[in-house]
C-alpha cells in the first residue's frame, strides 16, 4: 500500500451550518488561510456564485473546491472542500455530496446553538459514517456562550465537543484551529488506484466550451486523458477529453484522477441529462461490477405551468428553460397550452423551493415576466376502461364517470424537533392528511415523528407552517412512498361563468370545499373591479360549492379640469391603457398577474 | 394668476404668496404677452377670457389694466369670467372689475359646513361665503358660479346636502363639482387624509348630480351644473377641442393645432419678454382626443362629426358598447351621452370606446 500513501494528505470534507451561522464566511477564510485565492480576488462567499444563493444565504448546487494546506506538523495536505446545499427539496443531492467526503465540519453559532436544519444535515452525515468536526463559531458575539453550545453538541448529537475550535469566522479567529483539526480527525480516503474505475458524480454543470463539467470522487481506480468512460445508470459512454482538479476560481488540468482524489472530468459530454448525480462512471475496457450504492434517479415531484406574461416572448422563454436546464437535469419542461394563459410550458421540479428557485432566475437572469399556475403533483388515474394515466396538470384530469381509481402519490416524513413541539406537529400533520407511524426520542428534548403525508399536502408550504408552528426549531425529510387510492376531485374555477384552466386543481375531497372559499377570496381581492360585475365560483363536478362578486367598478374618473392642460388627462388614460395590458383577459374579464400568483399563497 | 395669500393644503396648482410688487410686474407681463400674440394675427377676437388660477381677485386692479388692453379685442357678448376666494373679495373690486367689463365670477365656496372648511386648509368660512356672492351679486353681477368639493375630510351624506342647499339658496347660477383627489407632493399626501371609499365617492357623486338637477342646475359636463344658459363658454372650449391662449406660468394653450405650456416659474415669465412656451403635443385632435373630450359633456359624441371628421362609423362604436353596461350611456341615431353613473367611470368607458 505504500504506492497510495498519497491518500494519506487527503482530506475530503464539507461544512453543515443552519442558515446565518457562518458556513459561506468560514469557506472564505479557509480559502484564504490556504491561499488558494489571492487576498485582491476574494469577494465574499466565494463557493455561493449564484446571485441568488447569496442573497438568500442558502447554497443551491453543490460546489468543490481543492485547497493545499501547510500544517503545523511540517506536511502539505489536500483539502478538497464540498459544498453542499442545504434544503429538503435537494436532499438526494446532499446525500451524494456528503458521501463523496470522509468528514463533515459542523458549524454552530455560539449564542444561538444547534439548530434543527443543522440536526438533519448532521444525522444524514453520520449516517454516510463521517467524521463529524465541530466548530463554534461567532465567539466574538457579547450573546456568545461556546461551554454550553458544546454541551448541546454533546447531548443532542452525542459526539465529543471538548475539542472544538471556538472561532470567529467574520474575525478570521482560531480558523488555524479548524485546519488543525481537519487534518487531525477526519479520515485520509480509502480506496484502491488499481481497481476497477469507480468514481461518484456529486454534480455537474455545462460550460459553453467544453461542455458538460462532471464533479466526481474517484472511489476506487485511476482515471486518465483519453480513456472512454460509462456512466453505470444511464449507459452514456465518452471518451475524456480533459480532467482535473477544481481550483477556487479556474479548472486546473491533471494527468490523472486516482481513488481517494476530488476532480472534475470534460468529456464532450453535450446533455447534463447524461451525467445523473449519484450515478457511478467507470472505464469502458475494465469496468466495474457494480456501481456505487445509493443511486437514484430523480424525478420531478411538482409540476406548474409557467407562461410569459406577454405572449411574444414565449421563444425567450423556451430559450431561457433550455439554457437553465443546461446546468440543472432536476428540471423538466415541456410546451402546453392553456385557454386562459395561451402558450407555455409544464415545468417539472424536486420541489417548491427548486420551483421558486427556477421562476426567480427566469425572471431575474432572463427579463421575464412570467404568470405561474398553482403546482400540482402528478395524479395516477386508473380509467373505467383500465387504461391508466398520470396526470400533472389538472387541465387534463379526466372526468369523474370515467374514472375507476384516483391515486396521490405519498412520502414517507421525518419530521426532527425539540420535544415542546410535537403536541403542535401532529395537529399540522393531522391537517395535512398524515398518518402517524411511530415517534422516536433521540434524547431527552429531542424527538424523531414518522409520518406517511400524501405529497400534495407538503409541496405547497408544509416546510414554513413547520417552521411557524416551531419557531423555527423542526426540520423534515422525506422520500417517495408510491400511490394510494384517494378521494380525489378536481376544483374548477369560473369567471363570470367560464372556467380558468390555468386556475383548476386537484384536491381532496374532505378539502375542496375549504380551498374553495380560500381560493374564491383572494380572487375577489386581486381582481379589480371592471364596468360588470364579476362572479367567481368554485366548482366540483358542475355544482358550484363557493360564491364571490367582484362588484361593478363605480368610480374611475379625472373630475378636475387642470385648466385646460388637456396634455394631462390623456397622458393619465394612456397609464391607464398601459396598466391593462399587464391584465389577462380572460372572456370579458381583465385578470391580473397577481391574482395567479395570490392563489399560490393561500395560506398567507 | 398665480397669486394667493396662502396655499390650501390639497392644491397642486401652481402659486406663489401674495406681494404687491409682483403683481404688478406680473400684470405688465401679460400684456406684453397680449400684446405678442396680437401682433402675431392682429384679427384675433376673444369671445371668452378667464382669469384663473391662484387668486386673481387679489389681483383686480391689475385686472383692470388689462382688460383694457384687451377690450378692443373682445366680442360684444363675451364671457369674462374672474376667480375669486371669498375672504378677498371687496365690493370695490368687484364694482371696478364689473365696470371694467369681467361679466362672470367664481367662487372658490367648496363647502357650506365650517368644520369641512377648516379640514381643507380654506381662510374663509361659510358666512363670508354667503357675503361674498350676495356682494358679487349686489355689484351686478348675475353669472356666478361656486364650486363644491366631494369627499372633504369628515364629510357625510347629510352634510353633503347641507352644502347643496347653502349653494343653492345662493344666487348663483353655475355650480362646479368637483371629487377630493390627494395629489403628491401636496401636505395632504402626507398627512393621511382618509378619503372616502369608490361606492361612498360615488354615492356622493350622484346625490349631487340628483339634487342640483332637482333645482334647476343641469348637468352639461362631468363636474359642472348650470342653469338654462349659464354653462360656462370658456370650459365648454375644453372640451369641445376648440382653441385657447393660455399667459402665465403653467398656463395650458391649445393654439396653430398644437397644444403647450408654459414653465411653473414666476420669475422667468416676469423677466422674459414673451413668455417661454414648451409643446406638449403637436398635430393633436384626433379621434381618441375628440372622444375623450366630447364624452365628458351631457351633449356627448355626435356620429356626425366622428363619421366626417375621422371616419369612425356609429357601428364600430357601437360595437364597442357591447362591452359597456346600458346604464352607464344612451344611444340613439345621433349620438351617444354617458349617464351619471356612466361619467363617474368615464377613464374606462372612454378607454372602450377609443380603442377603435
Amino acid at each position: 500500500m505504500s504506492e497510495n500513501s498519497y491518500m494519506q494528505e487527503i482530506r475530503n470534507f464539507c461544512i453543515i451550518a443552519h442558515i446565518d451561522h457562518g458556513k459561506s464566511t468560514l469557506a472564505d477564510r479557509i480559502l484564504e488561510q490556504t491561499e488558494t485565492v489571492a487576498q485582491r480576488e476574494m469577494e465574499e462567499q466565494i463557493l455561493d456564485n449564484m446571485e441568488l444563493e447569496r442573497e438568500r444565504g442558502i447554497t443551491i448546487k453543490a460546489r468543490a473546491v481543492r485547497l493545499k494546506y501547510k500544517a503545523d506538523d511540517g506536511e502539505t495536505y489536500i483539502f478538497n472542500l464540498i459544498d453542499t446545499p442545504g434544503h429538503v427539496d435537494f436532499n438526494y443531492e446532499v446525500s451524494r455530496s456528503l458521501n463523496a467526503c470522509e468528514g463533515a465540519i459542523l458549524v454552530v453559532d455560539a449564542s444561538q446553538g444547534i439548530e434543527a436544519q443543522t440536526l438533519a444535515n448532521t444525522y444524514l452525515a453520520i449516517e454516510q459514517d463521517l467524521e463529524i468536526v465541530p466548530v463554534i463559531n461567532k465567539i466574538d458575539l457579547p450573546s456568545a456562550h461556546p461551554e454550553e453550545v458544546k454541551e448541546e453538541i454533546e447531548t443532542v448529537i452525542g459526539i465529543p465537543a471538548d475539542e472544538a475550535p471556538l472561532i470567529s469566522a467574520k474575525m478570521g479567529i482560531n480558523i488555524k484551529d479548524v485546519m488543525e483539526q481537519i487534518v487531525k480527525n477526519v479520515p485520509s480516503p480509502k480506496g484502491d488506484p488499481e481497481a476497477p474505475l469507480k468514481a461518484l458524480i456529486f454534480d455537474s454543470y455545462y460550460d459553453a466550451y467544453k461542455g458538460v463539467i462532471v464533479n466526481v470522487r474517484i472511489k476506487d481506480g485511476t482515471l486518465k486523458v483519453g480513456d472512454r468512460i460509462r456512466m453505470m445508470a444511464t449507459g452514456a459512454e465518452f471518451d475524456v477529453v480533459d480532467l482535473g482538479y477544481m481550483g477556487a476560481k479556474t479548472l486546473e488540468n491533471a494527468k490523472e484522477l486516482r481513488a481517494g482524489e476530488v476532480g472534475y472530468i470534460a468529456a464532450s459530454i453535450k446533455s447534463i441529462g447524461d451525467t445523473k448525480v449519484g450515478d457511478t462512471v467507470t472505464l469502458v475496457d475494465n469496468p466495474a461490477s457494480e456501481p456505487l450504492e445509493g443511486y437514484r434517479n430523480v424525478n420531478p415531484m411538482v409540476f406548474s405551468g409557467i407562461y410569459p406574461a406577454d405572449g411574444a416572448k414565449y421563444t425567450d422563454l423556451r430559450d431561457a428553460l433550455e439554457k437553465l436546464q443546461l446546468n440543472d437535469a432536476s428540471l423538466t419542461f415541456e410546451p402546453e397550452t392553456s385557454i386562459a394563459l395561451g402558450f407555455g410550458f409544464r415545468c417539472g421540479f424536486l420541489g417548491l423551493l427548486h420551483m421558486e428557485i427556477i421562476q426567480e432566475r427566469l425572471e431575474r437572469e432572463y427579463n421575464l415576466d412570467l404568470v405561474t399556475t398553482a403546482p400540482s403533483v402528478v395524479y395516477k388515474i386508473t380509467k373505467t376502461d383500465g387504461e391508466t394515466l398520470f396526470i400533472d396538470n389538472p387541465t387534463n384530469y379526466p372526468d369523474p364517470s370515467e374514472i375507476e381509481v384516483a391515486e396521490e402519490p405519498m412520502v414517507k416524513a421525518n419530521i426532527y424537533t425539540p420535544s415542546d413541539y410535537v403536541g403542535s406537529i401532529m395537529d399540522l400533520c393531522q391537517e395535512r392528511r398524515g398518518t402517524f407511524k411511530d415517534m422516536k426520542y433521540l434524547d431527552l428534548n429531542r424527538v424523531e415523528l414518522h409520518y406517511d403525508l400524501p405529497l400534495n399536502e407538503i409541496v405547497y408550504d408544509f416546510f414554513d407552517a413547520l417552521k411557524s408552528r416551531t419557531k423555527g426549531y423542526a426540520s423534515y425529510d422525506y422520500e417517495m412512498s408510491g400511490f394510494t387510492p384517494s378521494k380525489l376531485v378536481k376544483l374548477d374555477i369560473l369567471l363570470n361563468g367560464e372556467i380558468v384552466d390555468a386556475l383548476s386543481f386537484v384536491v381532496h375531497a374532505d378539502k375542496a370545499y375549504s380551498r374553495a372559499r380560500k381560493i374564491a377570496e383572494k380572487l375577489k381581492d386581486n381582481i379589480p373591479r371592471q364596468l360588470f360585475e364579476v362572479p367567481i365560483q368554485a366548482a366540483v363536478g358542475g355544482k358550484i360549492i363557493a360564491r364571490e362578486t367582484v362588484k361593478a367598478m363605480r368610480k374611475d374618473v379625472l373630475a378636475k379640469c387642470y385648466g385646460g392642460d388637456i396634455t394631462r388627462k390623456k397622458k393619465l388614460l394612456e397609464k391607464q391603457k398601459e396598466g391593462k395590458k399587464r391584465m389577462r383577459q380572460l372572456g370579458s374579464v381583465e385578470v391580473p398577474q397577481e391574482a395567479f400568483m395570490a392563489v399560490l399563497k393561500l395560506d398567507e | 394668476m398665480p397669486f394667493c395669500l396662502s396655499k390650501c393644503p390639497y392644491c397642486d396648482f401652481y402659486s406663489v404668496k401674495y406681494n404687491e410688487e409682483t403683481a404688478i410686474m406680473y400684470s405688465q407681463a401679460v400684456i406684453r404677452n397680449i400684446r405678442h400674440y396680437l401682433s402675431m394675427d392682429s384679427s384675433l377676437k376673444f369671445d371668452t377670457v378667464y382669469f384663473g388660477g391662484g387668486t386673481p381677485v387679489l389681483l383686480w386692479k391689475e385686472i383692470c389694466s388689462i382688460m383694457n388692453e384687451l377690450s378692443p379685442h373682445i366680442t360684444d357678448s363675451a364671457e369674462i369670467t374672474i376667480e375669486a376666494n371669498p375672504c378677498c373679495t371687496t365690493k370695490e373690486a368687484l364694482c371696478s372689475l364689473k365696470s371694467n367689463g369681467v361679466n362672470r365670477i367664481s367662487f372658490g365656496l367648496q363647502s357650506g359646513v365650517d368644520k369641512e372648511l377648516k379640514a381643507l386648509g380654506r381662510i374663509h368660512d361659510s358666512l363670508t361665503g354667503i357675503k361674498a356672492v350676495n356682494l358679487a351679486a349686489d355689484a351686478g353681477f348675475y353669472n356666478i358660479s361656486g364650486d363644491i368639493m366631494l369627499g372633504i375630510p369628515y364629510q357625510t351624506k347629510d352634510s353633503l346636502n347641507d352644502t347643496i342647499s347653502y349653494m343653492t339658496s345662493l344666487p348663483l347660477s353655475h355650480i362646479s363639482a368637483y371629487m377630493l383627489k390627494i395629489e403628491s407632493g401636496t401636505p395632504f399626501a402626507s398627512a393621511e387624509i382618509k378619503l372616502p371609499d369608490e361606492d361612498e365617492y360615488a354615492d356622493f357623486y350622484l346625490d349631487t348630480v340628483k339634487s342640483l338637477d332637482e333645482k334647476g342646475f343641469i348637468q352639461y359636463e362631468i363636474s359642472n351644473f348650470a342653469k338654462r344658459g349659464f354653462e360656462s363658454r370658456h370650459n365648454l372650449k375644453y372640451w369641445r377641442c376648440e382653441e385657447y391662449i393660455g399667459i402665465g406660468p403653467a398656463a395650458h394653450s391649445y393654439y396653430n393645432s398644437n397644444r403647450f405650456a408654459v414653465n411653473r416659474d414666476i420669475d422667468a415669465f416676469i423677466t422674459a419678454d414673451i413668455q417661454q412656451t414648451v409643446i406638449t403635443e403637436r398635430e393633436c385632435g384626433n379621434f381618441s382626443e375628440w372622444a375623450m373630450l366630447k364624452l365628458r359633456l351631457s351633449e356627448g359624441l355626435d356620429f356626425e362629426t366622428a363619421s366626417k371628421r375621422f371616419g369612425v362609423t356609429r357601428d364600430e362604436i357601437l360595437n364597442k358598447c357591447r362591452l359597456i353596461p346600458n346604464k352607464l350611456y344612451e344611444i340613439d341615431d345621433k349620438s351617444i351621452r354617458l349617464t351619471p353613473e356612466g361619467f363617474l367611470v368615464s377613464n374606462a368607458v372612454i378607454g372602450i370606446i377609443t380603442d377603435i
